[in-house]
């Protein structure tokens, strides 16, 4: 089993126009800046970005967002500080927005990534967002249903790869990227370094089971 | 009236925090709360991107992109700290984990309820991050917000106007000018800063301040 892939231009390769892709990542920690870089070279566009934030400044999901490649976003916090792409797109109605609450996102992906049906959770009930959502009391505690949120692709960043998909992480840049690996159908990681040697079994957070491919970009952002 | 600035509204939040409490502080006024816990009390900080016992900003030049808090800020760790990611920071934060969470608020209501997500203009895109994960699940919720909007309308309501957060989540209230705790009756004064009158602070709020 060889899952290495030489460029980030063939690790995007399989991807195309209309795809729902994942993108791993919170702040600056954790963003697969090589793939999305390689996905805008690309030009595929009409894509559902889902991700913690939507980009800030001239980086990372922002640059889809200002080459026009986005139609949809799925996300918990769109405005950050200097989401600028991001904002002119929402504001000129040019992209939908969905907005889960962060917990809630995650929680969905993994749903997909597990087999699971869905969930109740409280986060939101009583809220706008539990709006035509199916609730439920549990012991005098209200929850809303949530369904699983799954994805044709899912592009993470790692610290270590190997052969196998296997991935380890560096700081807080875990995040999103272990759940995203599950709840995508391909899942295409960039690690700063890709080890001939196998992963320490010890040491390995994302197995490499839920990673279709790895490339190595050692740029570290 | 005599209003707190930014570090002396963290510090009195950081008087009501007790030793070995797990705390989560949310994005902007509240990150400077861990700053200013008194000497002697070991508080851990739960950071929703994934790590709990974040430490002090790192020294310029020594920052790490991949070493961050909730608000994007430079953090190094404490000791005692781990990494997770989002699926058990979540289950921290959701399954009771954590103590204690400090929010930012644009209101809050004599019913504990929360607004501090959207507003009500439609062309501002809403943000909620973390926060309905955090009041349904962390059982104590402090709100560190200014008394009063810019236009010196009330922020302390009956009712909140803009779309909830969470229902009935606040249990005290840290402003620039009083510390409100929320009752079956409604807001209860903690305490005024220093040289506030009650009927000057009971002017500028939104419902009955309770003694």
């Amino acid at each position: 089993m060889d899952k290495r892939v030489k460029t980030l231009r063939d690790a995007v390769a399989p991807i195309t126009e209309g795809a729902s892709v994942m993108i791993g990542g919170f702040g600056s920690s954790g963003i697969p800046f090589g793939l999305i870089d390689a996905l805008l070279d690309q030009g595929t566009g009409g894509l559902t970005v889902i991700s913690n934030n939507a980009g800030a400044g001239e980086t990372g999901i922002a640059k889809l967002l200002k080459a026009g490649q986005v139609a949809r976003v799925i996300c918990s916090y769109p405005r950050s500080p200097g989401s600028i792409w991001f904002e002119r797109r929402y504001e000129a109605g040019e992209i939908a927005l969905e907005v889960v609450p962060q917990g809630t996102l995650a929680e969905r992906i993994r749903a997909a990534g597990a087999g699971l049906g869905g969930f109740l959770t409280p986060t939101g009930y009583g809220t706008l967002l539990a709006e035509g959502k199916e609730t439920r009391v549990i012991d005098g505690k209200g929850y809303v249903f949530e369904h699983p949120l799954r994805a044709d692709f899912a592009l993470l960043r790692a610290a270590r790869g190997d052969r196998w998909g296997n991935l380890s992480f560096h700081g807080t840049a875990r995040n999103f990227n272990p759940v995203m690996a599950m709840g995508a159908a391909h899942s295409i990681a960039e690690v700063r370094v890709l080890s001939d040697a196998p992963l320490d079994p010890e040491t390995v957070v994302t197995p490499g089971i839920f990673v279709q491919s790895v490339t190595e970009y050692g740029v570290r952002p | 009236m005599r209003r707190l600035g930014d570090a002396d509204l963290a510090a009195r939040v950081a008087r009501d925090i007790p030793d070995g409490a797990y705390v989560n502080l949310g994005i902007g006024k509240p990150t400077h709360v861990s700053g200013h816990v008194p000497e002697g009390r070991e508080v851990i900080y739960h950071s929703e991107n994934g790590i709990i016992g974040v430490g002090p900003v790192p020294p310029e030049g020594q920052e790490d992109p991949e070493m961050i808090d909730a608000s994007k800020r430079f953090i190094t760790v404490a000791p005692g700290a781990a990494f997770f990611e989002h699926c058990d920071s979540f289950a921290m934060m959701r399954g009771g984990h954590i103590d204690i969470a400090v929010l930012g608020a644009y209101q809050v209501a004599q019913n504990g309820d929360l607004a501090n997500w959207a507003t009500d203009d439609e062309r501002y895109p809403p943000a909620v991050g973390g926060a309905m994960d955090l009041v349904v699940g962390v059982p104590t919720i402090f709100v560190m917000m200014r008394h009063q909007n810019r236009d010196g309308s009330p922020k302390l309501l009956e009712r909140c106007t803009f779309p909830l957060t969470g229902l009935g989540v606040v249990n005290r209230v840290f402003t620039d000018l009083a510390v409100l705790d929320v009752t079956p009756d409604g807001f209860r004064l903690v305490d005024l800063t220093p040289g506030n009158d009650l009927a000057d602070v009971q002017a500028v709020t939104g419902a009955t301040i309770h003694t």
